[in-house]
């Protein structure tokens, strides 16, 4: 599996209030949830995001609260990958569980810059910077999830288990 | 090699002898808890299920408290979708309109949660049932669906921090300085992925609601959960509260902690944590500037239980919220309201000029009631004062103790009860 996106480029402590303001949570639809992802720390995402677009941040994206509206938000919008040095636990349970994927790099999400042209192959875990003509290794999942990611989610992988 | 508290809880859940740090595991659930805005997506999720029933009846926990009674058409539908899914389930713990309060205060008042168990909830401040020697933990609402069909989750079995407290806490100051001490300590990653084990001869002197409100908070360090041993004030709380039978566990004297750190109670003061991480702390001695505020918020699963509420009032007892502040007073419970109008607080907070509201969590997440316009200021019991948090994106959220909460809706500006003469 592979991506490849124009990168959105984020700080530290990027926590759930911002990714999906608790106003919109009387909804439980993906577009509509999609519509608002981010509006709080960046107005134009939505605009400007593409299908396929990757974030990157730093230091413990997704922290607060356990809403799953987040990653699926994030999803919904389009995108394809979210990159970051750390991240919150619960984000990266609830990512894994509605199949989003997401990697660990402390080397990516400090170097990688806003705008630039990213590819990731999630089978080796590996980033290439297409813009600066680098090449990164993210943290690759334990086994047990890259079953659950490759059954698409948490539920498939249970049904299939029965 | 020893385990932890939290290790010891988790291998005996998965009926496995010992567990390590790193170790992914599968364990059995004692309960899954859901509210009003994560239940209806585990429920849409189940769906997807080829078992479509609940694994137990009695061991699920469905709590309408975000949005309710509910403020628009949309969380109105919310809630019918869970009520429709708990009456076809028979789901035992269902607490709507009339019976609800906020889910962590709830839980262990209605004796769902005791010592030993391993709880899962769609919310991020499950980690509070960690103050009864619980392994509790906040997972999303895939998680949720799949607990409530199979009665099982995977954890990654977490390494430890090990808080040592010792000392006694000062007047005015309450288990929201501790935490908010720690966290300011530390940093809001400063526990990522690790559970927060609370020792050491100060518990002793630290209230159960002392106890909730730190546990409470452990997901602002980032912590997976946050535990405190049980003594006789947990079995006390437990034996009034539930009819459950609880498991005590303690961790072996060769446990592995990561770091350690020592807090003598007596030397905290009144904290305040400012916008927008909790990890912004200062004392408030450290505070010298006046912080003049628009609203004051007391309520919460942080800070709505009725210690808070008795030391709200004692300070808005013949006293009165300044001119341009809105106080707003939210008893987390029913049964915690109800205590409140029996021992007059009601009166006092209403003779005050503050308001006095059903148990929700309301402000809390900015949801509704008590949000705040542009470039407003409050001042809240709360636990995230997050970018947007209680309204507009440019408002602000201090977050303190109930103590300081009730105090600066009297002065107006952010105060400790001392500069009342108290
Ligand atoms: S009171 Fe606030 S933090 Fe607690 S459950 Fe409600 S919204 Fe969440």
């Amino acid at each position: 599996m592979k991506a490849n996106g124009t990168v959105f480029k984020y700080g530290d402590n990027v926590d759930t209030d911002v990714i999906i303001p608790a106003r919109y949570l009387n909804s439980s639809d993906p577009a509509e949830l999609a519509e608002h992802c981010m509006e709080d720390i960046d107005k134009d995402f939505i605009k400007n995001v593409k299908k396929g677009d990757i974030i990157v941040a730093n230091k413990n994206f997704g922290c607060g609260s356990s809403r799953e509206h987040a990653p699926i938000a994030i999803k919904a919008a389009g995108v394809s990958c979210v990159i970051a040095e750390t991240f919150a636990r619960i984000f990266y349970r609830n990512s894994i569980n509605i199949g989003l994927p997401i990697i660990e790099c402390r080397e990516a999400a400090e170097a990688i810059e806003a705008g630039d042209q990213v590819e990731i192959d999630f089978d080796l875990g590996l980033i290439k910077d297409l813009t600066k003509g680098t090449e990164y290794k993210g943290q690759a999942f334990p086994p047990f999830m890259q079953k659950i990611i490759a059954s698409e989610g948490l539920i498939n992988y249970i049904n299939a288990a029965k | 090699m020893g385990m932890t508290m939290t290790q010891k809880i988790l291998a005996h859940a998965a009926g496995l002898e010992t567990v390590e740090a790193g170790q992914l595991i599968e364990a059995e659930l004692d309960l899954v808890l859901g509210n009003d805005i994560t239940s209806p997506v585990a429920i849409h999720e189940m769906d997807k299920f080829e078992k479509k029933d609940v694994f137990n009846k009695d061991k699920i926990a469905l709590v309408m408290d975000h949005f309710i009674p509910n403020k628009d058409i949309k969380s109105a539908e919310h809630c019918k979708c869970v009520r429709e899914f708990a009456c076809k389930h028979d789901i035992t713990n269902y607490f709507d309109v009339g019976k609800m309060g906020i889910e962590h205060a709830l839980l262990p008042e209605q004796g769902l949660t005791v010592a030993g168990d391993v709880i899962i909830g769609a919310d991020s401040h499950t980690c509070t049932y960690g103050a009864l020697g619980a392994f509790s933990t906040g997972v999303g609402s895939t998680d949720m669906a799949a607990g409530m069909v199979t009665g099982k989750a995977w954890f990654k079995v977490p390494s430890a921090i090990k808080f040592n407290l010792t000392g006694k806490l000062s007047p005015w100051v309450s288990g929201k300085d501790v935490i908010l001490h720690i966290i300011g300590m530390i940093g809001v990653d400063g526990a990522l992925y690790k559970s927060m084990e609370f020792t050491g001869d100060g518990i002793a002197s630290l209230s159960m609601d002392d106890r909730f409100t730190i546990a409470n908070m452990a997901i602002e360090a980032g912590g997976k959960n946050g535990i405190f041993p049980v003594d006789e004030k947990t079995t006390a709380y437990m034996k009034e509260h539930s009819k459950r039978a609880y498991q005590v566990f303690e961790a072996d004297a060769d446990a592995v902690y990561e770091e350690e750190y020592t807090i003598d109670l007596s030397k905290l003061e009144p904290t305040v944590a400012f916008p927008h991480l909790p990890e912004n702390t200062k004392t408030i001695t450290e505070i010298t500037e006046d912080i003049v505020i628009d609203q004051s918020v007391i309520g919460s699963c942080t800070n709505g239980r009725m210690e808070d509420l008795r030391t709200a009032a004692a300070i808005l007892k013949d006293r009165k919220v300044a001119k341009n502040v809105r106080c707003i007073v939210i008893p987390a419970t029913q049964t915690i309201y109800l205590q409140a109008m029996e021992e007059g607080l009601l009166k006092i907070f209403i003779e005050a000029g503050a308001v006095v509201s059903t148990p929700t969590c309301g402000p809390c997440l900015g949801g509704y009631m008590g949000i705040l316009a542009e470039g407003e200021r409050c001042i809240s019991t709360t636990n995230r004062n997050f970018v947007g948090r209680m309204g507009h994106v440019n408002s602000e959220v201090y977050l303190a103790s109930p103590a300081v909460a009730a105090a600066s809706a009297v002065t107006g500006k952010i105060s400790a009860p001392a500069e009342l003469g108290l």
